[in-house]
């Protein structure tokens, strides 16, 4: 049977015809082919693509970590406390971990500060007895509230959600806060 | 014994051509005057082999996880056998890798050998520059160590100044919200997996151009590049007088690459890698973060600039860099190379070099950072005056000193106070104190009358 179909393809003598149908063919499953390739790449690309921007489209929420008991806050003091970050992996270990610099301004009033400094991020410390936030990386210095007496950062030290409940001071976890472009004129 | 070698030689060669397909690359002919200033691409292209192979040994001993990472460094340095020098070659490879590809991208540019026909040559070599950067950075980040998580904590900071999409690129960076689990499985994507094969098929392509468009030919003054006519004389002068690039220019690659992997490994021996700082724990903020020395130029850039400029710094800053690199070859295409003809691209290069050498050398000092380890200088000076004993306390308790220099102990920020009793008066020492100003912060607030007065008296004993 396909001998015989062989045979007479082979005996055909090509004509303008056959030469049109086989050009259009050939380029119908050219087309057909890079389409297929497309979308081919493009099943492969949107999980690959979904794992890198994965962390944008989860939705973290805010939730209150205790640090401590309200009387071990001196009322004009700053303290470092440190909390879980909402909803760590199993294998972040220690870098699940956040800093806070706590301030109780009054009996009720507390303020918690971010320790990321607002020029690029690094850790500030608090200096007791100067009463100042200082930078080790480029020396940006704030006032106990947070404002900036000197150096390069562009905008106060941002400021965690805190409240205090039964006794107990509670942090709201945040994101790593961002400085953006318009905050550094 | 030779002739079964000499069969199977024969063989595997009848099969597969590969010497057919290597000798032209080999033995292609290149300008008899490409000599030793010639050595610094591949020097650089042996330190990225050398990067290639130490790290491959290192991910044979590391976590890349954000629990372990940092144990799997201790045990590297610590235990392992020969960890500390494998460490230590991938440390200093990378510093051999950023030093050669300045100073290959120097030569370069003052011979001029990125005009027609080699603007490719030039642009893959500007990605390559880059990309080597990044590598620099990412690696730095794998150390895991505090230093390794607040440096990726500056770098979203810097990603969150673009305009528009600043915080998402950030979040993107860092895997999330926070540092976390997710952080350093991204770092280490990039550095050991994406970046590498950038690197490798750019390398690829640029070497692929520096053997279609040949070698350039060391420049001569008063002979320019004309597009219409430099090919047929290039080909014209490679014909007449080239040597074969196998082996008459390919030793001293050898040699010089040889020597640069055996200094690095020397190195890597004598002095050993960077010591790690704190664990990765983001909580511990008594730590001063600090970038290896090939990012301290812009480390050092961002504490020097006035702040309100920064944020046009920081997103123009790059990508006027790489507009004004990329347009180079396209603006200057033709005419003359040798740099005796081009004195303003040699005065720019050595500008450029004094700029960055400045800001590196600033940037190991880092005069603007408090020094928090300063000593009281009551300990070095025993004084009578109760009052001036008080005052040279207070000065050191209250963070003067961490900013002000006095007998040689304290910070650099601020002036040095060792003679501010000489012209100022007490009067002008209290309001400067009281009110600050001049990038120092006000100390009204915090200071009762006594400790101003014994701060004051302890300056004004300052002659």
């Amino acid at each position: 049977m396909n001998q015989e179909n062989a045979e007479t393809t082979d005996q055909q003598q090509p004509t303008a015809d056959n030469q049109a149908s086989d050009d259009s063919r050939r380029d119908f499953m050219l087309k057909v082919s890079l389409g297929l390739g497309g979308l081919a790449a493009a099943a492969v690309a949107v999980p690959v693509v979904g794992a890198l921007i994965a962390p944008l489209l989860e939705d973290k929420p805010e939730v209150w970590r205790t640090v401590g008991t309200t009387d071990q806050f001196r009322v004009g003091s700053t303290t470092l406390v440190k909390f879980e970050n909402a909803d760590p992996r199993a294998w972040a270990g220690e870098t699940a971990r956040t800093a806070a610099w706590v301030r109780r301004e009054s009996d009720e009033d507390f303020i918690a500060f971010s320790v990321n400094c607002t020029h690029l991020g690094c850790p500030v410390r608090w200096e007791a007895e100067a009463d100042l936030f200082m930078c080790p990386c480029h020396g940006g210095v704030y006032y106990r509230d947070g404002s900036v007496a000197a150096g390069p950062p562009p905008k106060p030290l941002p400021r965690y959600a805190i409240r205090v409940a039964q006794g107990h001071v509670q942090i709201g976890t945040a994101p790593i806060p961002i400085t953006n472009f318009s905050d550094g004129q | 014994m030779k002739t079964i070698l000499r069969k199977m030689g024969d063989w595997l060669e009848d099969r597969t051509g590969l010497m057919a397909a290597i000798r032209p690359i080999l033995n292609h002919l290149v300008p008899p005057g490409a000599k030793w200033a010639y050595v610094f691409g591949s020097a650089t292209l042996f330190c990225f082999i050398l990067q290639v192979v130490t790290g491959v040994g290192l991910a044979l001993l590391y976590q890349p996880s954000s629990d372990a990472a940092y144990q799997s460094l201790q045990f590297i340095t610590d235990q392992a056998v020969f960890g500390r020098v494998l460490r230590g070659i991938h440390f200093f490879g990378a510093s051999g890798m950023v030093l050669f590809v300045g100073v290959h991208m120097i030569r370069v540019y003052i011979m001029a050998a990125y005009k027609y026909p080699r603007e490719m040559n030039w642009l893959t070599g500007v990605l390559l520059l880059f990309l080597t950067i990044i590598m620099g950075f990412t690696g730095q980040l794998l150390r895991w160590d505090a230093n390794g998580v607040w440096s990726s904590v500056v770098a979203a900071q810097n990603l969150g100044r673009i305009p528009l999409i600043g915080t998402t690129l950030a979040r993107l960076l860092l895997g999330g919200d926070t540092i976390g689990g997710q952080s350093l499985s991204r770092f280490f994507a990039y550095h050991v997996f994406l970046f590498p094969a950038l690197i490798f098929a750019l390398v690829g392509l640029h070497l692929f151009l520096v053997i279609r468009n040949g070698i350039s030919e060391p420049p001569k003054a008063g002979r320019p590049v004309d597009p219409k006519t430099y090919r047929a004389w290039y080909e014209t002068m490679l014909k007449r007088e080239g040597v074969p690039f196998w082996p008459n220019a390919a030793w001293r690659d050898a040699l010089f690459g040889s020597l640069v992997i055996l200094t690095i490994v020397g190195l890597a021996v004598v002095v050993g890698p960077p010591a790690l700082t704190q664990p990765p724990d983001p909580s511990i903020v008594d730590t001063s973060p600090e970038p290896d020395w090939y990012m301290l130029p812009i480390f050092a850039l961002f504490a020097l600039v006035p702040p309100k400029t920064e944020s046009y710094l920081i997103f123009f800053g790059p990508v006027l860099l790489v507009l004004a690199l990329f347009a180079l070859p396209f603006l200057s295409n033709r005419g003359e190379r040798s740099p005796i003809r081009r004195p303003w691209a040699v005065f720019g290069v050595i500008c450029v070099v004094i700029f960055v050498g400045a800001l590196l050398v600033i940037g190991e000092i880092e005069p603007w950072s408090p020094r928090f380890d300063t000593k009281s200088v009551a300990t070095l000076v025993s004084y009578q005056n109760p009052q001036l004993k008080r005052g040279a306390m207070l000065f050191y308790k209250k963070g003067c000193q961490y900013c002000h220099m006095v007998h040689g102990e304290g910070g650099l920020r601020g002036p040095n106070l060792s003679d501010i009793g000489r012209n100022w008066t007490a009067n002008q020492l209290t309001v400067q104190i009281v009110n600050g100003g001049g990038n120092m912060p006000a100390y009204g607030g915090s200071l009762d009358k006594d400790e101003l007065r014994d701060i004051v008296a302890f300056l004004s004993a300052q002659k």
